[in-house]
């Protein structure tokens, strides 16, 4: 089977204040299967936002490319919905027009992207608010919008990065499973950007880690055979995350 | 559903509080000129504007026109300047916003009239329009376009990137981006100009009015002036003051039910 995604060889710098250079991701090759969940750990400042950003063609690597289905990516597309730990929501617009956005976007006719939107709607558990504006909303139902509203736009990959950072604990896990249940009604591909390793784990097929401090460069990679749904107690879940903390540098 | 649409009524302190702020004022008012602290050639007493006020809803005389006449003047230039700096100075300011060449080519002459006053352009307009209405309207929009123009532009200008790179990922084309990005998160800013630009646009009508005019509120302080009678200026004041805030709270009003998502 061919990979969805392959990151060849990214290296990435920034130029800031027009003449300091910063050393972002160093030579990260990576392949991302169909329908896989995978995700990027790594501790703040280790580039791992960069490098989705990379993926979502936001951003341009300095060198190497990435390719999906074997083409290059030049730029930001449909075929990879976006979700951001700061929500990103269009305030101006409902929780309906925020999800339907992608398909207005593209012209589809107003009938048939209220019924895909809510479908979504539903699907992220937010059936009765579709006329409330973002800030009436939680945290937690904020970021569920923005997950109805990438997935609505129907994208082949989902991106997201570090989604449930603003959140409490408590919303935290229980979005982890909501996203778990979701990610298992519509199978897509996603790459999932997070620091926190109890999240890697609950959710990931497959874990890559990138160590510490610019610039990012990989770690390891994990598999994570464990059934789902996981539980954080379980005796395999607390040895692979005692393994991967012995690993790797995730010092914050 | 958890959410639930309730009446949350204001403690009514601050009303009470408005009220003996307001009669304090009239009262303290009141006194000074009747017992003559201040000589009445020099202020007016409220009870004396009051009984102007009520003879002047139906008598045109000394000034030549009722009340009702020239606030109606005045309404017509403030409310046709005041459109006429929407139309023209909103989508100014968004293409200014969006597009550098509009920007490049608008700026610097912007930029070199803004700081003009409005009212240094009242012997150009009695040259080019007499003391008929245009030339005040003229003047009156020349001041209310400012704002307007100014908020489109930076709102425009502070769209959230994050927001914009968020809707190229959905596809979104430059100008999707400019009309269903970049205007609506303006929204609030080019708001905020419609009570600042209707400021401008009431002062200015005074000034415009105390020079060239026939008729209106700012016509009859001038008269007030002119005929020795202070309890004409101050009722002539007094009105402006009354009807600007009539037309700031028609604008909140609006302003909230437009707005009522936009609020962050």
């Amino acid at each position: 089977m061919t990979p969805k995604i392959v990151c060849e060889n990214i290296s990435k710098f920034f130029i800031q204040k027009g003449k300091q250079r910063v050393h972002v991701l160093e030579d990260i090759s990576l392949e991302v299967m169909n329908n896989e969940f995978l995700v990027i750990l790594g501790p703040g400042q280790s580039g791992k936002s960069t490098l989705l950003r990379i993926i979502a063609g936001l951003e341009t690597p300095t060198q190497g490319r990435v390719l999906k289905d074997g083409k290059e990516i030049t730029g930001p597309g449909q075929d990879r919905g976006l979700v951001f730990q700061s929500y990103m929501l269009f305030f101006w617009r409902t929780v309906m027009g925020n999800v339907e956005i992608g398909l207005k976007l593209r012209g589809v006719e107003k009938k048939e992207r209220r019924k895909i939107a809510q479908h979504y709607i539903n699907l992220v558990g937010l059936e009765g608010f579709e006329k409330h504006f973002p800030h009436q909303l939680s945290g937690g139902m904020k970021q569920r919008v923005g997950i109805a509203r990438a997935y609505a736009n129907n994208p082949e990959i989902m991106l997201l990065d570090e989604p449930f950072g603003q959140l409490d604990a408590q919303t935290r896990m229980f979005m982890e499973k909501e996203t778990e249940r979701i990610w298992q009604t519509e199978k897509k591909t996603v790459i999932f950007v997070t620091n926190n390793i109890d999240e890697a784990i609950y959710l990931g097929d497959r874990i890559v880690t990138l160590k510490g401090k610019l610039p990012g460069r990989m770690d390891a990679i994990y598999d994570v055979p464990l059934p789902r749904p996981r539980e954080h107690t379980d005796l395999e879940f607390v040895e692979l995350r005692q393994m991967i903390t012995d690993k790797s540098e995730l010092v914050l | 559903m958890p959410y639930e649409e309730v009446k949350v009524k204001q403690p009514i302190i601050f009303k009470i509080l408005a009220i003996l702020s307001l009669l304090t004022f009239f009262g303290v008012w009141e006194f000074i000129v009747d017992a003559g602290i201040v000589p009445s050639t020099m202020l007016a007493a409220p009870s004396k504007v009051a009984i102007l006020f009520v003879k002047k809803l139906t008598q045109a005389n000394p000034d030549g026109a009722t009340l009702g006449a020239h606030a109606w003047m005045s309404a017509k230039e403030a409310v046709t300047a005041y459109v006429l700096a929407i139309i023209v100075g909103v989508p100014l300011g968004l293409f200014m916003g969006w597009f550098k060449v509009v920007r490049g080519l608008a700026r610097p002459i912007f930029e070199m009239i803004r700081p003009i006053p409005p009212i240094a352009w009242i012997p150009l307009c009695i040259f080019w329009f007499g003391i008929g209405i245009w030339g005040k309207v003229y003047i009156i929009w020349i001041a209310g376009i400012v704002p307007f123009t100014i908020n489109s532009w930076v709102g425009v200008n502070m769209t959230d990137p994050a927001l914009i790179q968020m809707a190229r990922t959905y596809g979104a084309t430059d100008w999707q981006i400019f009309t269903k990005i970049c205007i609506p998160s303006a929204l609030p800013m080019i708001f905020g100009a419609l009570q600042i630009s209707l400021a401008y646009c009431w002062t200015n009508l005074v000034g415009a009015e105390l020079l060239a005019a026939d008729k209106g509120l700012g016509f009859l302080i001038e008269m007030g002036r002119r005929l020795a009678m202070p309890e004409m200026v101050v009722l002539g004041m007094v009105c402006v003051g009354i009807g600007g805030a009539l037309i700031g709270i028609v604008v909140d009003v609006l302003e909230r039910r437009l707005l009522a998502g936009i609020r962050r």
